[in-house]
């Protein structure tokens, strides 16, 4: 069964499909899979720009958002792109939900799938979250971030925003910096960026860079000059407060001096340098307001794009590519 | 009664036995070993040449969990476990609940053991009062109650000085202190080995040296005391240079390792399948430069025992998050197939050794009664098939718990069979024309 999709979504439709239930990270996809996201996103994208903004491509599927952790642009990009395919979609969010009663993730999920949504876009604190779900689940599982696994759906964003700029990403220099250890969006991007040929540089102290970097085929520094010498990218981390429990570096003050994205060490990188951050940014920690709102930013284009990668995620699992739905 | 054992390979390395040779059984102990032996009377019992008897397997690390979590296990499903597994005799962990600091505690295991009648059950005391770190325990009283060994197991005794004490103290009656290795601080919160696959797949790490630093730890505090000090379920090649550099100083350590630990890597967390709570233990599946050291260890004879570190846990406490899940994997009944696949059959080690890992240095480190087919010595045996094709079947085990990660493992070699005190306690049926 394949859904009635418009014009531009088919003809933007590559002859491969994405050969999966699930998405739940980028290190399963293959290159090819990745390019088929970003080129159905450039369809999406411009269903965003219609007066009415909407296509009838997920009518008649349900998709629930089970959201245990505080998100606000993961869960509201999510939101609107489900809406803009017209999906019936569903909020659960941590608060509201039967776990501070002492269900486990299975029987939520076992309890949600009785219902039969079509899709589950899972946002979890814990590595590995979107496995388990996947693994008892019939529903297609969509990775919203999962610890400090992985966060596909913001690398695909990025990517298509330097596709967007750059008309590729063979080749270039992405300097990635600030707290390495703990990211899900480092990860992510990693496996992406590597994957389509990108030279990938990863960025800083050396109490926050996970063990055997290297074996992801990137090279790590924790000079920063060296990582943003000449780059194409240059992508800042956050800095994540709630997580620097064991006092990684000395202070915020001492991080924004040595790992800083300022003024000064942007003019070390490539002229037509773009400046990005997944969000939420913490200013004058591991990116000066200054580049932050300056020329080079790109910082909302990323949220903009996220709407139109997020449609073509949930419509290739749900209703277009695949056979997965049908059965 | 009497019931000689003929035309089976006879492994006792304590007295130098390699060979076909005859077992004379009487009663429950080991009447004599040697070739053509008369029956005198005594049932006869052929074994086929390829059957293997050793003096009965000593598992000197189980958690058997009762008092307080027989829904994990009970010290009968675990003591059935050991006899399938192989194993004539068991030492049980102190995490209970309550902890095993205490003579009661003690004679309600030790209870438990002799109403099952199956294998015999030495427990393990605590180092420290409710293992909380602080207070010695009544150690003579366990002693006395039973226990064969001091351990805070679970964790690592909390300070130097309390471990240093409790060497000391327990080294008056000749009872070694086990150590759960681990600096608390270095561990953190972490739920895998500190590696490439546990920044692939966002987990929290921590690495061999958190293990070693308390090999080493113990290794200078039993020069210190001059105590018995072994190491519990190593897994780190840091921690075996420490265990190798204080056994060539002449120290009074020796270690364990565990067949999880020489057979698996933390490759094993992200396929076949990925975040598999059966493969989150503590310490950790480590790199497969750790278990390759292992596995040297092995075989160049630094590790003195195999030991599987049994862990069992509910189904439903593992079918949860990975960093949630508890840590530990049940191991009684894949421990002697796995050691015969990965270490004789991969010719690393050959049977003589495999029967001190698992059955002569365990019972002299606890000094225990066995380890040895010598007259007078307990008719404790274990009987192998080397070439028994096993199919691994967590649904089928006696455990009262299923977490393995080698569900539906084949491996080269099993038990047949596993007499304890003379008594036939677990017969293989995948053994052909096996009458015993």
């Amino acid at each position: 069964m394949s859904a009635p999709v418009t014009t531009a979504v088919d003809e933007a439709r590559a002859a491969t499909a994405l050969r999966r239930k699930d998405l739940l990270g980028i290190a399963d996809l293959a290159p090819d899979e990745i390019a088929l996201v970003l080129d159905t996103a450039e369809a999406m994208k411009e269903v965003g720009e219609r007066p009415i903004k909407k296509v009838p491509a997920l009518r008649g599927k349900t998709v629930v958002n089970l959201f245990f952790e505080p998100s606000t642009r993961t869960r509201t990009s999510f939101e609107i792109a489900e809406k803009r395919l017209s999906a019936d979609t569903l909020n659960i969010a941590v608060a509201s939900s039967s776990v501070v009663k002492g269900e486990t993730l299975a029987d939520t999920a076992l309890n949600l799938e009785a219902m039969h949504p079509d899709t589950i876009v899972l946002r979890h604190s814990s590595s590995g979250a979107c496995h388990l779900l996947s693994r008892i689940c019939r529903s297609a599982i969509i990775n919203a971030g999962d610890g400090m696994h992985e966060h596909p759906t913001q690398a695909l964003l990025d990517a298509f925003t330097i596709r967007e700029r750059k008309k590729r990403l063979a080749g270039l220099k992405v300097a990635i910096v600030g707290d390495l250890l703990h990211s899900r969006v480092l990860r992510s991007n990693i496996h992406l960026l590597t994957k389509m040929g990108s030279d990938v540089w990863v960025c800083g102290p050396p109490t926050l860079i996970p063990a055997d970097i290297a074996r992801f085929g990137v090279r790590a520094t924790s000079r920063i000059d060296e990582a943003v010498a000449d780059a194409d990218v240059i992508m800042l981390l956050r800095v994540q407060l709630e997580r620097m429990e064991g006092a990684f570096f000395p202070s915020l003050r001492e991080y924004f001096n040595v790992f800083g994205m300022t003024e000064a060490r942007l003019r070390l990188a490539h002229p037509d340098v773009i400046i990005m951050h997944p969000g939420p940014m913490n200013r004058g920690v591991e990116i000066a307001s200054e580049v932050a709102d300056g020329p080079y930013s790109v910082i909302l284009e990323q949220v903009a794009n996220g709407v139109a990668v997020r449609m073509a995620v949930l419509y290739l699992l749900s209703g277009g590519a695949g056979d997965e739905a049908a059965a | 009664m009497k019931r000689l054992l003929k035309g089976g390979r006879v492994v006792d390395p304590v007295n130098g036995i390699d060979g076909v040779q005859d077992v004379l059984i009487d009663g429950d102990r080991i009447a004599r070993v040697g070739r053509d032996l008369p029956a005198d009377g005594a049932e006869i019992v052929e074994l086929r040449p390829e059957l293997v008897v050793c003096p009965g397997f000593i598992d000197m690390h189980v958690h058997l969990r009762e008092p307080g979590q027989e829904h994990k296990e009970t010290v009968a499903t675990g003591a059935a476990a050991a006899v399938a597994g192989g194993f004539t005799a068991v030492a049980c962990m102190p995490n209970t609940s309550p902890v095993n600091d205490n003579a009661n505690v003690t004679a309600y295991i030790l209870g438990k053991a002799a109403e099952a009648g199956l294998a015999r059950v030495y427990p393990i005391g605590a180092v420290s009062r409710g293992s909380k770190g602080e207070l010695m325990a009544d150690i003579a009283e366990l002693r006395q109650a039973g226990c064969v060994a001091i351990t805070d197991d679970g964790r690592p005794v909390s300070t130097a000085l309390l471990l240093r004490r409790a060497m000391e103290y327990a080294g008056m009656f000749g009872m070694p202190v086990i150590e759960h290795c681990e600096d608390p601080s270095l561990k953190g919160d972490a739920v895998a080995h500190e590696g490439y696959q546990a920044a692939a797949l966002g987990l929290r790490g921590m690495p061999g040296a958190c293990e070693a630093l308390g090999v080493e730890r113990g290794v200078l505090l039993s020069e210190l005391t001059g105590s018995a000090f072994h190491v519990a379920h190593m897994s780190a090649r840091a921690s075996l240079r420490a265990v190798r550099k204080g056994k060539e100083a002449g120290i009074a350590v020796t270690c364990e390792v565990a067949p999880h630990h020489f057979t698996l890597t933390d490759e094993a967390l992200a396929a076949p399948v990925a975040y598999d709570t059966n493969t989150k233990m503590n310490p950790p599946l480590r790199e497969a430069a750790d278990r390759d050291a292992m596995l040297a260890g092995i075989a160049d004879g630094t590790v003195d025992v195999i030991a599987t570190d049994h862990a069992p846990h509910h189904y439903d406490e593992k079918q949860v998050e990975f960093d949630r899940a508890p840590f530990g994997i049940i191991g009684l009944e894949t421990a002697v197939s796995l050691s015969l696949d990965r270490l004789v059959h991969a010719g690393r080690i050959r049977l003589p050794r495999l029967v001190e890992l698992l059955s002569v240095n365990p019972a002299r480190i606890l000094r225990l009664p066995g380890g040895t087919l010598a007259a007078g010595a307990p008719a404790d045996l274990t009987v192998l098939a080397p070439e028994l094709k096993v199919r691994v079947e967590a649904a089928a085990m006696r455990s009262r718990s299923k977490n393995t990660p080698f569900d539906g493992w084949e491996l080269r070699g099993g038990v047949a069979a596993t007499i304890v005190g003379g008594r036939t306690l677990y017969v293989n049926s995948a053994v052909a024309g096996l009458k015993l």
